[in-house]
């Protein structure tokens, strides 16, 4: 039972992280109807902001708390910017274009940003600072990490925020609207490149908050390790319903869940199995995901 | 009779040059011989992933990324036909010379090969293609990696350590006789009323199957053909490198399928043997530059998508009529 | 005079919205046969549920007397019906030739064995659908743009060009979908003597959807009225005309 609760914190902690970068993933797909396959890297280029950011930082401020905050802050900004160009350069150019075209772009600008890293930052992995010294809280029988609190508590924060701009704010609302109908938005008069922009920067700093939450956690960072946690953040949106913000949350924690149980009681090899393994029945049985809505050609 | 000794005449020529490859390159006076051998075989293996892909992503319009999936299943298929059964097969054909024999065992792992891509293309295909678009790229690539994480387990094969002691029974003329038969196919099948088919699907899916094509059908049927070339590939690739490992089949190879796909241009079949041989041949002039290889790729892939999206040729046709009308 | 076509009862919804209603009517053998209603009647709804591409809730269907409800819309034009699109689908980057002949595909014989090698059978079969193509673009006088990209025709041979193809599926019962939409008073009747023509020579029965009343009161023979998806009128055009429901339903009571 205690090792069941263990596993049940566990997987949300992991869960929590595949959401915020589903989300990036939903957001996008619901302004642009594009599978942004460089969402992934992203997430990982956040983690390696974290980590030269925290060279400079660590140490500079009163507290560790406050260490990891400005790096997180500084790096979610960084890669807002990237978001921001990847769109400007690589996707706005063609956003008349045929679906498959951006498809593949999407897939250069993903191996663009991997490779480029690999030569930048070197493929060696690199250990991430411990920002935050790890003690355990013991409750019961359970063990959880400070760090495992924080993580889970900043990603909550974050979903909290980023709902709050979609359904409280007047950008928030422009966002919905181009999300509902691009060229509709666009007759009333909302200035749909900078929404779409925008859309970009909000997922990317997500994401940048997901690569370096993990790194808290699991400290080994490398150029390649967004290419998987970006797969399976894709399933995780794809299985809550793409396009959808609660469905990318719910479908990150169950992805989390499923993960670390089947590594728990079954096999761990096949761990990476299991996302695609869902993404597959999800997709055959109910393509628009469980909080999605259908989508039917009108002929 | 007329077609008879037209493929007489294709056996001849590319025995032929296998044995004027190997004569010069391979024993002969050329340095870098085996190396530039290599690069023609891995070129061969390449044209017919590409080609064979083209089919489905380029003419049938359905999207997939999980070709390697595809060329790994005949690559394991083939090598455990030729590991296990290889011996057994031998013993049975005694009677031929070696070279018969080896023969024959290839056959036989060619056959397997292309036989289990078939079967793990409708397995895949019949449930995946119901999906359009996004979703169906996702779901292939998704089994792309289910089929290579099953293999990484199966211990018979290797599993995390790969494959070792494949029979080394592939080399030019095996590879480019498959070359020719995939590229021939892929032709005849386009210039067909099936062809027809295919890009009527691509092009309106709702009209095509008004007009009484049986979608689901032909899009499997596109999907099998597609995979039985890359799984024959995938034998030939295990018969050469006589070692397999599922590193050379992650969803990056398909990805890199899809590249010289696209750069040649989508749909077109001279365009896919172009990129291939591209692709293939480019990152040997940028070696000791590894790292740089893959970023120029990438670039270029964007930088073609954007601004050349029908890809170096196009529909465009280097032999045969070309088309009075321009894309829209 | 048998029924070809025949809807009882057909009924669908969409979740909530009940789209077509109860409607029966029925199209003679060789008739010409209008559907007519304000926007957002259901008569294209009307057109998916016959050409199967959506499944009626209820109802059946009858195409020459045997029931073709839910069936895929590959086989019920295999069955003899075949569509026009409102908004034009054709196939952009094939020729006008290649358009037409895919719908020869379903009726071909040989396999893909024979493409692949080229046998005489497979090389006979495809000059002959070939030359069916071509008999039919030059019937409706398009043979000229045979290899012009079906993208690269002026709108209204686009039109022309969805019923040469339609036609080549050889259907006995064709469902134009707004053939005059976006047509000039002179392409309209052209329009209206080609489809007469179509009737006499290809012995097929039209079932068409116009919101253009001239084409179709000059054309049909009888007309059945669609109004919030139910059935409210059929009969001859010049009953329909004076029809005090259909007039209300096009201008709204006193």
């Amino acid at each position: 039972m205690e090792s069941f609760l263990q596993q049940l914190i566990n997987g949300i902690s992991l869960g929590s992280i595949y959401a915020l970068v589903a989300l990036g993933y939903t957001m996008v797909y619901g302004v642009l109807r594009l599978i942004n396959f460089a969402h992934g890297d992203i997430y990982m280029l956040g983690a390696y902001f974290g980590y030269y950011l925290s060279r400079l930082i660590q140490g500079r401020t009163p507290s560790h708390l406050l260490d990891a905050a400005v790096v997180m802050f500084l790096s979610m900004l960084g890669c807002a910017l990237v978001g921001i160009v990847m769109e400007r350069l690589a996707y706005r150019p063609v956003r008349r274009a045929s679906r498959l075209t951006l498809l593949i772009i999407a897939i250069g600008v993903s191996l663009l940003i991997e490779y480029s890293s690999q030569v930048i930052f070197g493929a060696d992995p690199k250990f991430f600072p411990q920002l935050i010294p790890e003690t355990q809280i013991h409750m019961g029988g359970l063990i959880l990490t400070n760090q495992q609190i924080i993580v889970l508590f900043t990603a909550l924060a974050l979903m909290v925020l980023l709902n709050l701009f979609i359904y409280r704010t007047r950008t928030g609302k422009a966002m919905r609207a181009v999300s509902f109908n691009l060229d509709a938005a666009k007759l009333m008069g909302i200035n749909t490149d900078q929404i779409i922009a925008l859309t970009f920067a909000l997922g990317s700093a997500l994401a940048a908050a997901g690569g370096i939450l993990v790194s808290i956690n699991i400290p080994g960072i490398d150029p390649l390790m967004g290419v998987m946690t970006g797969l399976k953040a894709f399933v995780a949106a794809v299985l809550g319903g793409i396009g959808n913000i609660f469905g990318a949350v719910l479908g990150g924690l169950i992805l989390g869940l499923a993960e670390v149980m089947v590594s728990g009681y079954g096999s761990s090899t096949y761990r990476d199995a299991i996302a695609f393994l869902i993404l597959i029945a999800i997709l055959l049985f109910k393509p628009s995901g469980i909080l999605g809505k259908g989508q039917v050609e009108k002929v | 009779m007329k077609r008879l000794l037209w493929i007489t005449g294709a056996l001849a020529a590319l025995a032929l040059l296998q044995w004027g490859c190997s004569a010069i390159l391979l024993d002969g006076p050329i340095r870098q011989g085996p190396y530039y051998y290599q690069i023609m075989i891995l070129a061969g293996i390449n044209i017919v992933l590409a080609v064979s892909l083209n089919l489905t992503n380029g003419i049938t319009g359905q999207f997939s990324i999980g070709h390697a999936g595809f060329f790994a299943v005949g690559a394991y298929v083939a090598a455990s036909v030729s590991y296990y059964g290889g011996p057994g097969i031998r013993a049975a054909t005694a009677f031929l010379p070696a070279v018969g024999q080896d023969t024959v065992v290839l056959l036989l792992a060619l056959a397997a090969a292309g036989l289990a891509a078939a079967l793990a293309g409708l397995l895949v295909g019949i449930p995946s293609l119901r999906l359009r678009g996004d979703y169906l790229a996702i779901v292939t690539l998704g089994f792309g990696e289910i089929i290579r994480v099953v293999i990484l387990n199966v211990d018979a094969v290797g599993g995390a350590r790969g494959f070792v002691g494949i029979p080394k029974l592939s080399n030019f003329f095996w590879v480019y006789l498959l070359v020719t038969a995939c590229v021939v196919t892929v032709w005849n099948v386009v210039r067909s009323s099936y062809g027809r088919a295919f890009i009527a699907i691509r092009e309106n899916e709702i009209a095509a199957q008004a007009m009484g094509i049986d979608v689901t059908r032909h899009k499997v049927m596109a999907f099998v053909i597609g995979a039985v070339f890359a799984g024959m590939a995938g034998c030939l690739f295990g018969h050469y490198t006589m070692y397999l490992h599922t590193n050379s089949f992650t969803f990056v190879k398909s990805f890199e399928i899809i590249i010289m796909v696209a750069i040649g241009g989508l749909g077109s079949i001279e365009g896919a043997v172009l990129g291939a041989i591209f692709l293939t041949v480019l990152p040997e002039a940028f070696r000791g530059f590894e790292g740089y290889r893959m970023i120029i790729y990438s670039l270029a892939l964007i930088l073609i998508m954007i601004f050349r999206p029908q890809g170096m040729l196009g529909q465009a046709s280097l032999f045969g009529k070309k088309s009075k009308g321009k894309r829209k | 005079m048998t029924a070809l076509l025949e809807l009882k009862d057909a009924m669908i919804r969409f979740g909530g919205l009940v789209a077509v209603k109860d409607l029966n009517f029925s199209v003679n053998e060789g008739e010409l046969f209008g559907l007519i209603g304000p926007n957002g009647a259901g008569k294209t709804t009307v057109f998916n549920l016959i050409t199967g591409v959506y499944a009626p809730t209820s109802g059946t269907i009858l195409f020459d007397g045997k029931p073709v409800q839910g069936r895929k819309p590959h086989q019920i034009c295999g069955a003899g019906i075949a569509r026009t699109f409102q908004n034009i689908r054709l196939f952009p980057d094939m020729t006008v030739l290649e358009n037409v002949m895919v719908s020869r595909h379903m009726r071909k014989t040989q396999g893909l064995a024979g493409a692949v090698l080229r046998s005489a059978a497979f090389l006979r079969e495809e000059a002959e659908f070939r030359t069916d193509a071509m008999r039919l673009l030059e019937l409706f006088q398009m043979e000229k743009f045979a290899d012009e990209h079906a993208s690269n025709l002026p709108y209204g041979s686009q039109r022309r060009l969805e019923i040469a193809r339609a036609l080549a599926t050889k259907p006995r019962l064709l469902l134009l979908d707004e053939p005059a939409a976006g047509m000039n008073p002179q392409e309209s009747a052209d329009l209206m003597r080609l489809i007469r023509r179509l009737r006499d020579e290809f012995k097929v029965s039209i079932l068409l959807v116009e919101h253009n009343m001239k084409v179709v009161m000059g054309v049909c023979e009888r007309i059945q009225v669609l109004v919030h998806g139910e059935g409210i009128a059929v009969g001859e055009p010049a009953a329909i005309r004076k029809d005090p429901r259909v007039i209300e339903a096009y201008l709204g009571k006193e």
